[in-house]
């Protein structure tokens, strides 16, 4: 099985766009948006939910008023800063900053500190017109992204077992941190997709470098390369030089706005110079990882 | 006055409108670099960075194993899988460590000392009058909020020393390294495009931040491409737009070389001197004044 992973580490260059196009070019796969914390891709692939499941991860304390002898212990031993007491030494627990270490629950001296486990998201499998997808939304502002993100990734694969399909594609997210880690692992292949701007190079390295630290294979597309056709070279001479293979470089083209208006992979409008690319570079891919 | 820059989704013009600011700004200001998993502020102000970089380190136990009774209340005590007991050995996984300290307060017997992970660098300068605080996550570290918690620290001693304004750029996403960032802001201006995308983003972001019950406003990034809907959404929820920077492939241009926007042109630099007055507006609570100003 293969699993082939869009990254940017730069938010903005174009893995969601560019997913859908994978998705709509390629064989038999399973989808997976693995951007659980604003996830896209469902905008362009309209799925139908098969199956909703709830998502619970981690717990919370929650300080029980009545048995509280504000002794202050909790808030002493507190790392997160994440319980305070009022002028009338009422302490409580703020969600936001809660880590969900279960120090206040274990040494608070009356017990009286609960400890309920959070419902963090929901997550789907369904169907689209590309093939089976699973997806996510995690409630606003909650943490376990990257437990949702290995939920997925498993879902994925016992999926792709079940209908004997070889291929999973995932829509990655932004950054290098947990849920980027989370996605990581497993992959075999990671597109790194890059603009010609002196943010998308800096990040388009830091990302390389996540991929070196976990050992796993990547190649690079440059999107809007006619942007800049100097930070373009420099670009194309970092693959060369680092031995990552250029997988495509594709014009701005007002053609991949136009298809997200309309609910489309860019490669289901009218034959474009980007669409001929797009297929070009997943043929590359599939080169590269059979 | 703290205002950070957030988003939702990436790209939508965070660091162009956080650099903007920094040099139109009318106040001694501090910018700050909170996306310290992907930070690129520093590549449009290019700071003159001080001596005084620094290491960020999370406490994280270590095991004196001639101490350890194998008694397993650590293993409970961790809600991170970051320690294991197999058989006769306990096994310690600093990388999955939140530095609660619960395994150290738990353990009777003094086997678990204090150890430290390295979580990245912060980085301090400055621009002309205005200081720049950063940091970058080191390359494996799956954990941003505790290296934007020292970030925050230095940035409250600064203010609280210097009495300035700060500047946030904010992380993409509406998980908890963006509330993180903007958490303590006085303000928060959300960036948006109007492409289907930017604007299923954008609602996320307000759904997610509207709770923290602070003063919100939008700038529209590349109006005039995607919809209009974007507009309806703002005036349904009595959403204040601050500013609207035009869809102009020359300002992608000016950006790709690293140029700062509100310099590239007379009209631009006035969009983003009028967004400074639209923020003031709205901190101060004047949202009659928005779009007045």
């Amino acid at each position: 099985m293969r699993e082939i992973l869009v990254l940017s580490g730069k938010g903005g260059t174009g893995k969601t766009s560019l997913t859908a196009a994978f998705a709509h070019v390629s064989g038999n796969k399973i989808i997976c948006d693995l951007d659980v914390d604003t996830p896209d891709l469902h905008l362009l692939l309209q799925p139908t939910h098969e199956r909703e499941v709830q998502f619970y991860a981690g717990n919370e304390a929650q300080i029980n008023q009545e048995g509280c002898i504000s002794c202050g212990l909790c808030e002493e031993m507190c790392r997160y800063n994440a319980i305070h007491h009022d002028d009338v030494d009422a302490f409580s627990v703020d969600p936001i900053r809660c880590e969900g270490c279960k120090v206040c629950v274990t040494f608070c001296p009356e017990e009286t500190i609960s400890f309920p486990e959070k419902h963090c998201g929901r997550w789907y499998v369904s169907t689209t017109r590309f093939g089976t997808m699973v997806h996510a939304r995690l409630f606003p502002g909650e943490e376990n992204s990257g437990r949702l993100v290995a939920l997925l990734k498993d879902e994925a694969k016992k999926l792709a077992k079940e209908k004997k399909i070889d291929c999973i594609l995932s829509d990655g997210v932004p950054g290098v941190g947990c849920p980027v880690i989370s996605s990581l692992s497993g992959a075999d292949f990671v597109v790194i997709v890059t603009e010609p701007t002196p943010s998308g190079r800096h990040d388009l390295e830091r990302v390389v470098a996540l991929c070196r630290h976990f050992r796993t294979r990547a190649g690079i597309i440059i999107n809007k390369f006619d942007l800049n056709d100097e930070q373009s070279e420099n670009i194309e001479e970092y693959c060369r030089n680092n031995g990552y293979p250029l997988l495509a470089k594709l014009p701005h083209d007002t053609l991949v706005t136009e298809a997200m208006v309309k609910g489309l992979a860019v490669t289901e409008c009218e034959e474009s110079a980007i669409g001929t690319e797009i297929r070009s570079a997943w043929e590359k891919i599939e080169q590269l990882t059979r | 006055m703290k205002i950070s820059i957030a988003s939702g989704k990436g790209g939508t013009g965070k660091t162009t409108v956080t650099a903007s600011l920094a040099t139109v700004w009318d106040k001694p200001l501090l910018a700050v670099d909170l996306d310290v998993e992907e930070p690129n502020l520093h590549l449009f102000l290019h700071p003159e960075l001080s001596a005084d970089t620094e290491k960020a380190w999370m406490e994280v136990p270590v095991l004196d194993a001639e101490k350890c009774t194998l008694c397993g209340d650590c293993v409970e005590m961790c809600q991170f899988k970051a320690i294991s007991l197999m058989i006769s050995t306990l096994t310690l996984y600093p990388d999955m460590c939140h530095g609660c300290g619960g395994c150290m307060a738990i353990c009777n017997e003094g086997a678990l000392g204090k150890g430290q992970r390295e979580l990245g660098t912060i980085y301090k300068g400055r621009v002309g009058g205005t200081r720049f605080l950063s940091a970058t996550l080191r390359i494996g570290e799956a954990m941003s909020p505790p290296l934007m918690e020292a970030v925050k620290k230095k940035m409250e001693d600064i203010i609280s020393r210097e009495g300035r304004d700060a500047v946030i750029d904010a992380p993409p996403g509406v998980s908890c390294p963006a509330l993180c960032a903007v958490m303590e802001s006085d303000v928060i201006v959300l960036v948006a495009d109007a492409t289907p995308f930017g604007l299923h983003d954008f609602k996320l972001a307000w759904e997610s931040f509207s709770p923290l019950d602070k003063p919100m406003g939008v700038v529209i990034n590349r109006a005039g491409m995607g919809t209009r809907e974007i507009y309806t959404f703002c005036r349904e929820n009595a959403i204040p737009i601050l500013a609207e920077i035009p869809f102009d492939r020359k300002i992608a241009e000016a950006y790709s070389q690293g140029r700062i926007i509100a310099e590239v042109s007379t009209e631009l630099g006035t969009i983003f001197s009028s967004l400074q007055k639209n923020i003031r507006a709205l901190a101060a609570g004047d949202e009659e004044e928005v779009g007045h100003a």
